[in-house]
């Protein structure tokens, strides 16, 4: 304990010398954020200087291994990090896939060889990555997928479309599930393989969102030629790792129903635009749904707080992933239909290209429940491998 | 605090679990029901010798000190089965007032009495259906070395069994007043008390009392008149988690025995279990239970802290499980179908004890507005 205290406090005034002004306000937008890359162009000398001075340390992913250039912090460190970098609001130094979601699979499955060569680079910020899941015919039904990758001797050749790949066209490599086994059964066929986006062959097409916004792509390939040592895993093993990259992506993407940090509730907003009538909001109807939705959000934070406790103390259920990504999308449906309604009719404003009003974020969030496996399909997971029902 | 049981907890829930289970199964509510018994004496016997009776009173007054943690466990047991006992009312609510208010002479006359079994007590708090404690309109008048109480109770628990009653009074101010705010510790034999059971729909009795006049001596109060209300708060506030405790142990059987059925009940040739809509609908309810172990393991674990955000995290736990809680004996009622709404079968004990604690130390609307108000807006 005193050691977590000498680390609070070390690490307090680290960042009150390192964490510069421009990064201790909130993110405005997409574009104000740092994804790092190839072609990056930083906003600010500020965004600069907190990325190599945060992955210097390690800090951009503070719980992997010192020895790839991690952090090496316990998960009460980390957690001491993040404390205090809320205190001073400062934002993550980087945003990335590559830490999210490819950095756990790579651990867990890759060689060291491919561990030596792949992770360093994404706790730099040099590397941007994007995922190449889903396809026009494989949705839901992922491992239905078809873009196939033939063994040529010395390399694989791969043809095929991906579709809802997040920043394909600002990515430097994908993460990609390919078919390798044209015969076997679907979920025995499939290979994880990395390339680079600027390898011949490839092109990539935004697609414009109900949110205005492009962030996913369709993403073609044409006799795309990849070397054999991208193959992650074993051959025809890769719904393995698909499966629990999944899951550390889904555990991403339910965090997204909990606030940030910092920012303030529902209620207080409301308090705000809508009026208050004797120290309570005005509008009773609106009150209720806002105290039942924050009442879901503090029971939903507490379950976070307990799956890991669990984890920890080795008494996990396995139920999480699915769970906490069903519930948390939903919550942030809700949380953003409460802010339209708060908002009113300025919650319509519809903003400049690169400002993120209500309106955009609330059509964004309807996404939420449908990357990353459905809700409907989180319901099949629950009912079928924990609950143990049949069919 | 990590949301984890430690050993002992768990230890202790086990053998809850074995006690409850063997000793008050569901079928005991249901013959204490049709005999038109009151409680089951034996089984209050059974829990003072596994020494819940005084589990969360201090060691050095013969309890077990255990915390509530602990004492949570042993009632959402109790919840699984739907048995019956005052194990909330005297054990945990009463016994918390009495070690926080009480004087030397207090504690030591009733708490080890209550730890081994012998006394049973009730809190008479409500003076009309819808629970608004600061609404409390009972009058106690100071006359001579006592008080004069006069006024009424309704849906007073366990009060028709206890043999002292704490009564929630006014020594000052008017109804909607906190100030002013007593307590007292009335033997329910007192004359001029009438006491009239109210059986409900879960088969469990509740009190009306009527004071008409009663003068109680000074040695009565509890605490120092007029300033109960912080005390009464923090009294409340853990009757209503452990409401949700029982609450939790109920709504999980309702949906274990559900899911069981679902798996084993055959219409148009296959399990129904199979069927997408009754599926996504238990694995919704599934993912609500597990807020709901959430919430009330960090409701009883702030009772045992008294920390600032005790009472947020009390109404949300409460406000959670109570609307959890309906919707399990909801779904389990459908999901049985017809089989379902037969007194037979024992589904139906639950539905109504549910309605019944979700109304103990506020239902779910009252905690909703309670925890707006605090949260501020």
């Amino acid at each position: 304990m005193a050691n977590l205290e000498e680390f609070r406090r070390e690490t307090r005034a680290w960042l009150e010398d390192n964490c510069p002004p421009l990064m201790r306000r909130p993110v405005k937008s997409d574009k104000d954020q740092c994804w790092g890359g190839r072609d990056w162009v930083f906003e600010s000398d500020d965004q600069r200087l907190w990325l190599e001075r945060m992955a210097e340390r390690g800090w951009t992913a503070p719980q992997w291994p010192a020895e790839y250039g991690g952090g090496g912090l316990s998960r009460e460190e980390a957690k001491i990090l993040q404390q205090e970098m809320a205190r001073i609001v400062a934002r993550r130094p980087l945003e990335s896939f590559g830490i999210d979601m490819l950095g756990p699979a790579l651990f867990k499955f890759a060689s060291e060889e491919q561990k030596q060569r792949f992770i360093p680079p994404i706790i730099r910020g040099e590397i941007r990555w994007c995922q190449g899941y889903s396809e026009p015919n494989a949705g839901s039904d992922l491992a239905g997928l078809q873009t196939r990758a033939e063994d040529k001797g010395d390399h694989y050749l791969v043809d095929g479309a991906k579709v809802w790949t997040s920043y394909a066209d600002r990515a430097d490599w994908i993460f990609c599930l390919v078919r390798t086994d044209f015969d076997a059964p679907k979920h025995q066929g499939i290979s994880f393989l990395l390339f680079d986006m600027a390898s011949p062959g490839i092109s990539v097409n935004p697609v414009k969102l109900i949110s205005g916004n492009s962030p996913f792509c369709e993403t073609v390939f044409e006799n795309v030629e990849v070397p054999k040592e991208n193959l992650v895993g074993e051959l025809n093993k890769g719904w393995d790792i698909a499966k629990y990259l999944l899951t550390h992506e889904r555990e991403m993407i339910g965090g997204f129903g909990l606030s940030r940090a910092g920012s303030t509730s529902l209620g207080q907003t409301a308090m705000q635009t809508a009026g208050d009538q004797q120290g309570q909001l005005a509008n009773g109807g609106l009150r209720a749904d806002i105290a039942a939705f924050e009442i879901d959000e503090m029971a939903f934070a507490l379950t976070i707080e307990r799956v890991v406790d669990e984890a920890k103390a080795g008494q996990g259920t396995g139920a999480a992933s699915s769970l906490l990504k069903l519930y948390g999308t939903e919550l942030n449906k809700t949380r953003n239909e409460l802010l339209m309604s708060i908002g009113g009719s300025g919650a319509l404003a519809w903003g400049g290209e690169d400002t993120m009003t209500a309106a955009k974020n609330w059509l964004r969030s309807k996404g939420n429940s449908i990357e990353g496996g459905t809700s409907e399909i989180q319901l099949n997971i629950i009912a079928k491998r924990i609950l143990g029902l049949p069919g | 605090m990590a949301l984890v049981l430690n050993e002992e907890q768990q230890m202790l829930r086990e053998s809850a679990k074995t006690f409850i289970q063997e000793s008050s199964p569901v079928s005991a509510l249901r013959q204490l029901r049709d005999k038109g018994d009151e409680w089951s004496p034996e089984l209050w016997a059974g829990m003072a010798e596994m020494g819940w009776t005084g589990i969360t009173i201090p060691e050095k007054y013969d309890g077990l000190e255990f915390g509530y943690v602990g004492a949570g466990l042993v009632v959402e047991e109790c919840g699984r089965t739907l048995a019956s006992s005052p194990l909330v009312s005297t054990s945990v609510v009463c016994a918390s007032l009495i070690a926080a208010l009480g004087n030397d002479a207090q504690k030591q006359a009733m708490l080890p009495a209550i730890a081994s079994g012998e006394l049973v007590l009730a809190l008479a708090l409500s003076e009309s259906a819808n629970f608004d404690p600061a609404a409390t309109a009972l009058t106690a008048n100071s006359s001579g070395d006592g008080y004069v109480l006069s006024g009424g109770k309704v849906h007073v628990l366990d009060g028709c069994i206890a043999s002292k009653l704490i009564v929630v009074a006014r020594t000052a101010g008017v109804p909607g007043d906190k100030e002013g705010i007593s307590l007292f510790i009335v033997d329910r034999d007192t004359d001029g008390l009438n006491v009239n059971p109210v059986l409900n729909a879960d088969s469990r009795r509740a009190a009306e009392l009527s004071f008409c006049s009663i003068r109680v001596p000074s040695e009565a109060l509890l605490g120092e008149a007029g300033t109960a209300w912080p005390e009464l708060q923090r009294t409340l506030d853990i009757g209503a988690v452990f409401s949700a405790a029982e609450l939790l142990g109920l709504a999980q059987e309702a949906f274990e025995s559900t899911l069981g059925y679902l798996k084993e009940r055959k219409q148009f040739g296959v399990p129904v279990g199979s069927f997408q809509a009754l599926q996504h609908r238990a694995a919704q309810l599934f993912c609500e239970l597990e807020l709901c172990k959430s919430v009330v393991l960090k409701a009883l674990q702030a009772i045992d802290e008294d920390g600032p955000e005790r009472s947020l995290i009390a109404s949300m736990a409460k406000a959670k499980m109570a609307k959890t809680a309906q919707l399990a004996v909801n779904e389990a009622v459908q999901m049985f179908g017809g089989i379902g709404m037969t007194d037979e079968f024992d589904i139906g004990f639950f539905m109504k004890r549910s309605a019944a604690a979700s109304q103990e130390y506020g239902d779910y609307y009252y905690h909703t507005n309670r925890f707006a108000r605090l949260k501020g807006y």
